[in-house]
């Protein structure tokens, strides 16, 4: 497949550049946010020197502190249910026969592809049928439906890798099938299921459109917060808060990631 | 094994209450919302209209409909252009280098699109970086006005989106047979004709499934053009978000998200087709 002469290496050549530009598209808007929030200058382009003054200034904004706190607790307390029942849905799409198993299977893809607009406003019409209030509970139960398909998906890729012959083993031996969740698929799940909830964790942290429609003024997120200043224009406090969230969710996936290319 | 059906019952039951509840059941709420009527007194009321569809084509709401299709099919094109021969690149390169790539794409990939998207208006704003450096260089004698236009919220689709097309694209260009590229070599095909009589048709599906996930996208994420375009670049996203936060609108609104729908559903059906019969649904994650 690899014909050789001066023509493949021309492309190799090209191919080399057009990798590295599209990175360079990729990465360079945020490499210049990270630097500039350490620019001391408000509202210059060239460098004046290199301060912490605007991660001071982040500090002091209770507001701001308020909202992290609450998007942090959001974000954990989302995550951990949507890993918890994610798992669950996987388990019982993989090995148990239901009725509408079929369709449950198919919705959990139809929610990854269907724009988050449409599932923010379905979300809405449900919370206003039952009287749900806008606030923390109904944040809370959007983040977990969206991000609960992120989990099941992780989990039964992982479960479709496992060798098969554990659980008739586990069954003859005389396991139940508590038994056999508590002592052998979860322990071979885990790093599937650790790399579902830190990536539940980062889509709870960063949603702004399905947030948008079920959040409430009781309950402000930190999301929320950064549209609404960064549609003021740009600032460099806001440009220090956008770094430190990028710096934690970009770990969070590195690690997610680490996680799922384990080999079961 | 009775006494662990209890068990089953739950992990059942749980999956049906969260993807039944707040997934079929809050969907079916938008299909009812959309054929509903709204007053001042209202949010919702009956009898039955199909009223808001006729008003869905209405020249306002499809000059809006036309515009944002147009822009999001265009940035959906631009993506498809860039991400395939990136793909490519990817799958083909040797695998430590391939690990180091897929990570540097999952990144943006999985980060938040308002940040980048802000940071995106820092690059491209009259004083920001790009215009400053155009002019020390002496490219330009003045500044470029890119930020408030239409230009600005293609860059600003495109910057985010690309990597939803390149990961299913990437998908299905690593599960391809290089057998049957071979054979068509051997038998005399030249480049063109592989690429567009087998490496293309291949594909399709990966094709169709970044399109699903940039076009869509396109047309609804409402803080792109808010952020980063003008007064004349409202989307479909926008609109949908004003007849439910603004106007008080929801029967429209809902009405609006159905036409959506129904494109993604038209999409995924088509997406279904061409992956004969294999697992359909492993290019979207």
């Amino acid at each position: 497949m690899k014909p050789s002469g001066p023509e493949t290496e021309k492309t190799g050549i090209a191919a080399s550049i057009y990798t590295y530009a599209v990175y360079l598209f990729f990465y360079i808007p945020i490499l210049i946010l990270i630097v500039y929030s350490f620019n001391d200058a408000t509202y210059s382009v060239t460098w004046k020197g290199f301060t912490l003054d605007w991660y001071r200034v982040l500090f002091q904004d209770t507001n701001l502190w308020i909202a992290a706190l609450h998007s942090l607790i959001l974000a954990i307390s989302a995550s951990m249910a949507a890993a918890f029942f994610g798992t669950l849905a996987a388990i019982s799409l993989f090995r148990y026969q239901f009725f509408g198993k079929k369709l449950v299977h198919g919705l959990v893809f139809i929610l990854i592809v269907t724009p988050d607009i449409v599932t923010g406003i379905a979300l809405l019409l449900l919370f206003s049928l039952f009287h749900l209030p806008l606030g923390f509970w109904s944040l809370l139960l959007a983040h977990i439906s969206f991000c609960l398909p992120f989990v099941v998906v992780t989990v039964y890729a992982r479960m479709s890798g496992l060798d098969k012959n554990i659980f008739e083993a586990a069954r003859d031996l005389g396991a139940r099938d508590l038994t056999i969740f508590g002592k052998i698929i979860i322990p071979l799940l885990m790093p599937a299921i650790i790399a579902g909830w830190l990536l539940s964790f980062t889509l709870s942290l960063d949603d702004v459109m399905i947030s948008y429609f079920v959040s409430g003024p009781g309950f402000e997120i930190l999301p929320l917060k950064i549209y609404a200043l960064a549609r003021l224009g740009v600032k460099p406090e806001l440009n220090a808060l956008c770094t430190i969230i990028f710096v934690i969710t970009m770990s969070f996936v590195v690690i997610a990631q680490r996680l799922q290319r384990k080999q079961p | 094994m009775k006494s662990d059906a209890w068990f089953r019952y739950f992990a059942i039951g749980s999956t049906w209450f969260w993807l039944g509840v707040f997934s079929l059941l809050a969907f079916l709420l938008m299909l009812l919302a959309s054929i509903m009527r709204q007053d001042q007194a209202h949010i919702l009321y009956l009898p039955f209209t199909f009223n808001n569809y006729v008003l869905s084509f209405s020249p306002i709401y499809l000059t809006i409909f036309l515009r944002s299709f147009y822009l999001a099919g265009f940035c959906t094109f631009l993506c498809l252009v860039l991400a395939y021969p990136f793909a490519f690149l990817i799958a083909r390169a040797e695998k430590n280098r391939r690990e180091i790539m897929m990570l540097l794409l999952i990144i943006p990939f999985w980060t938040s699109s308002l940040i980048r998207s802000y940071a995106m208006v820092s690059l491209i704003k009259t004083k920001g970086i790009i215009n400053t450096l155009l002019l020390t260089l002496g490219i330009i004698h003045q500044p470029m006005q890119l930020l408030y236009t239409n230009t600005a919220v293609m860059i600003g689709l495109v910057y985010n989106l690309l990597p939803f097309m390149i990961l299913p694209l990437y998908a299905n260009i690593e599960r391809l047979d290089m057998r049957l590229v071979e054979a068509a070599r051997d038998l005399g095909a030249n480049r063109l004709t592989i690429l567009k009589r087998i490496i293309i048709p291949l594909t399709m599906p990966g094709i169709v499934a970044g399109c699903i996930l940039v076009l869509l996208p396109a047309m609804t994420l409402f803080y792109i053009p808010d952020l980063l375009g003008g007064a004349k670049s409202m989307l479909l996203g926008n609109l949908i978000q004003y007849q439910f936060l603004t106007a008080h609108n929801w029967p429209q609104g809902a009405a609006i998200s159905m036409v959506l729908t129904l494109l993604m559903g038209l999409m995924l059906i088509a997406h279904k087709l061409l992956s004969h019969g294999k697992d359909s649904n492993e290019d979207f994650v």
